[in-house]
């Protein structure tokens, strides 16, 4: 039986010819990445194991979640890891003024590479595998012990193939693809599986790629897998990537695939995923009701913060004015797509509906800070969970769409999408 | 030593184990005192050492804090029990040395505040009066988990 393109990646990684769906393996890691939150809590294992990082420049740390600094606890949290970035040497830290949501940011500084192994103490790692290599979501423990030893343990995953086909509509996005695809497979339908993407790929950008990818998580996945083509060598070439052909893997013709998902572009709809569950997904004009009204739009994060969003909401909200009575907050993703914003426009366009534009920051998304929402508030959100208290208070709702659903939401004070 | 049962539905996710709000600090008084918070507000009053969560389907979903794991045990928590676990929870609770049991039997008939003892591999409700032998595990993961975490494992 044939390997996935993920279990190549994991057997070249653990040098090994081929590896087994179900194994338990130790393989190489190219990359280990941390944030605010998660590498405290590894640094602090590290510091009781009294051991240096083993190769500094495979660390990546940013600083995202809580920064600029949102309280004192917060700026201790950040200082930990300053301070540990500079002990170790570690050249890929990314502070306020150069930081970003990291998944926005990893691939814009052309950190990720096809056919690497990467991991991240943050679920949302899964981001990279649009990019053609393996990237997975791990915790503060593992990420201490791949600093250590640049190895770490894994269980060789089984794999559903996804084929998409037919084009894509007017105003549907990457996120509306994942959360329809999310809705068929369920919360936990791709728990410890990997998702390998083929067919009409075309039809997706770098942006919604990642995108995609990005959310393979809340359908449990373990990674999410894009095979390289003309589109994403062109992203990979444009962030100083040299792509070389053998770092271009395809799966075994024989591979073993638990089972094919087939997606058809054409039925996908403009999506809504309501409450609780990044699974509990409607479409506009199929069964999204009328008069859901909204508190709060926030456009930005890791799912949703890159310049094509950016783009999409300015292209909806352009001479016209957010509702009265909602907030709606842009965020940036990283200070290469704020400074983009303003280069466009895109900036001026929001402030003049009424926005307000942050800096790059995971704020909000988590319930962290920058636009936390009251008992029983109501927000439309192109983050990626809708989890019970997610962005506040365990009375409030996020519906989760795309940038497009989203800035027309905020112009009209309810869940609403373009019209075509 | 026995144990009382906290028993939750399906996809208990990581921000109900310990919400975000609690993430600027990762001590084990702040994590106990928040655990769960999000899903039973009376938790962290009401546990003890050697207690038991018990959930459904895709216990530990959403985010890879490693906190959530570490707040069940700075609260005492001995296993946890569900039908299936979402996997960088697994991960996190195998690292820290944090006993996980995935069993859709056990999770569907140990009901909540009953009385738990394990012994010899054998896990018993004393309430119910049943008894279970405990599901094997990999020895890789049986080993990190007895010599008490990943960090641990690898220094011997």
């Amino acid at each position: 039986m044939g390997m996935t393109a993920t279990q190549k990646i994991f057997a070249r990684h653990a040098g090994r010819k081929s590896v087994a769906a179900g194994e338990l393996i130790t393989a190489d890691v190219d990359l280990v990445l941390g944030n605010d939150i998660t590498s405290p809590v590894a640094i602090a294992e590290m510091k009781k194991a009294g051991e240096r990082v083993l190769d500094p420049d495979k660390v990546v740390l940013v600083l995202d979640h809580f920064v600029p600094a949102k309280d004192i606890k917060s700026a201790e949290q950040c200082k930990i890891v300053r301070d540990f970035a500079r002990e170790q040497g570690i050249k890929h830290f990314y502070d306020v003024g150069c930081a970003g949501v990291e998944h926005a940011l990893l691939p814009e500084l052309g950190l990720v590479r096809p056919a690497a192994l990467i991991v991240g103490a943050d679920s949302h790692t899964c981001t990279y595998g649009a990019l053609g290599c393996v990237s997975t979501g791990i915790g503060s423990t593992d990420m201490a012990f791949a600093m250590l030893t640049g190895k770490l343990w894994f269980k060789v995953p089984r794999a559903i193939k996804v084929v998409l086909s037919g084009k894509k509509r007017r105003y549907v996005t990457g996120k509306d693809v994942v959360l329809a695809l999310i809705g068929m497979l369920g919360v936990d339908g791709a728990t410890y599986e990997s998702l390998e993407f083929f067919g009409a790929l075309s039809e997706l950008s770098a942006d919604d790629r990642l995108t995609v990818a990005n959310m393979a998580v809340e359908c449990g996945a373990k990674n999410a897998f894009f095979p390289v083509d003309d589109v994403s060598h062109a992203y990979l070439t444009s962030r100083g990537v040299q792509v070389r052909d053998e770092d271009i893997v395809l799966p075994d013709p024989d591979a073993d695939y638990e089972r094919t998902v087939h997606l058809d572009l054409d039925a996908v709809l403009p999506a809504v995923a309501f409450p609780h569950l990044p699974s509990n997904v409607r479409f506009f004009g199929k069964d999204v009701p009328n008069g859901i009204k909204i508190d709060q739009a926030v456009i930005g994060s890791c799912t949703n913060g890159r310049i094509s969003d950016m783009r999409a909401a300015a292209s909806v909200m352009k001479g016209r004015k957010v509702a009265k009575g909602v907030r709606c907050i842009v965020i940036p993703a990283t200070m290469e797509v704020y400074k983009q914003c303003l280069d466009e426009g895109l900036t001026s366009v929001f402030i003049e509906s009424g926005a307000v534009v942050s800096t790059p920051t995971c704020g909000p998304c988590l319930g962290g800070y920058m636009g936390i929402l009251a008992h029983g508030e109501r927000a439309v959100a192109t983050t990626n969970r809708n989890f019970v208290g997610r962005m506040g208070d365990v009375t409030s709702e996020v519906y989760l769409a795309s940038p497009y659903v989203a800035a027309e939401s905020a112009i009209r004070g309810e869940l609403a999408c373009p019209e075509v | 030593m026995s144990g009382k049962v906290f028993k939750y539905g399906d996809n208990v996710n990581t921000d109900v184990i310990i919400p975000a709000r609690y993430l600027n600090d990762a001590s084990k008084e702040n994590l106990r005192a928040h655990a769960m918070e999000d899903i039973d507000p009376n938790f962290a009053k009401e546990v003890r050492e050697g207690d038991f969560v018990v959930g459904g389907f895709n216990f530990g979903s959403g985010s890879s804090r490693e906190h959530a794991p570490l707040a069940l045990k700075a609260a005492g928590v001995r296993a946890i029990i569900a039908k299936s676990f979402a996997r960088i929870f697994y991960r996190n609770a195998v690292n820290i040395g944090l006993y996980i049991v995935e069993s859709p039997e056990m999770a569907d008939e140990i009901n909540k505040n009953d009385i738990l003892t394990v012994e010899n591999g054998i896990l018993t409700d004393v309430t119910t009066g049943k008894s279970y032998p405990l599901p094997a595990m990999d020895d890789f993961v049986a080993r990190i988990l007895e010599r008490g975490g990943l960090m641990e494992a690898a220094k011997q």
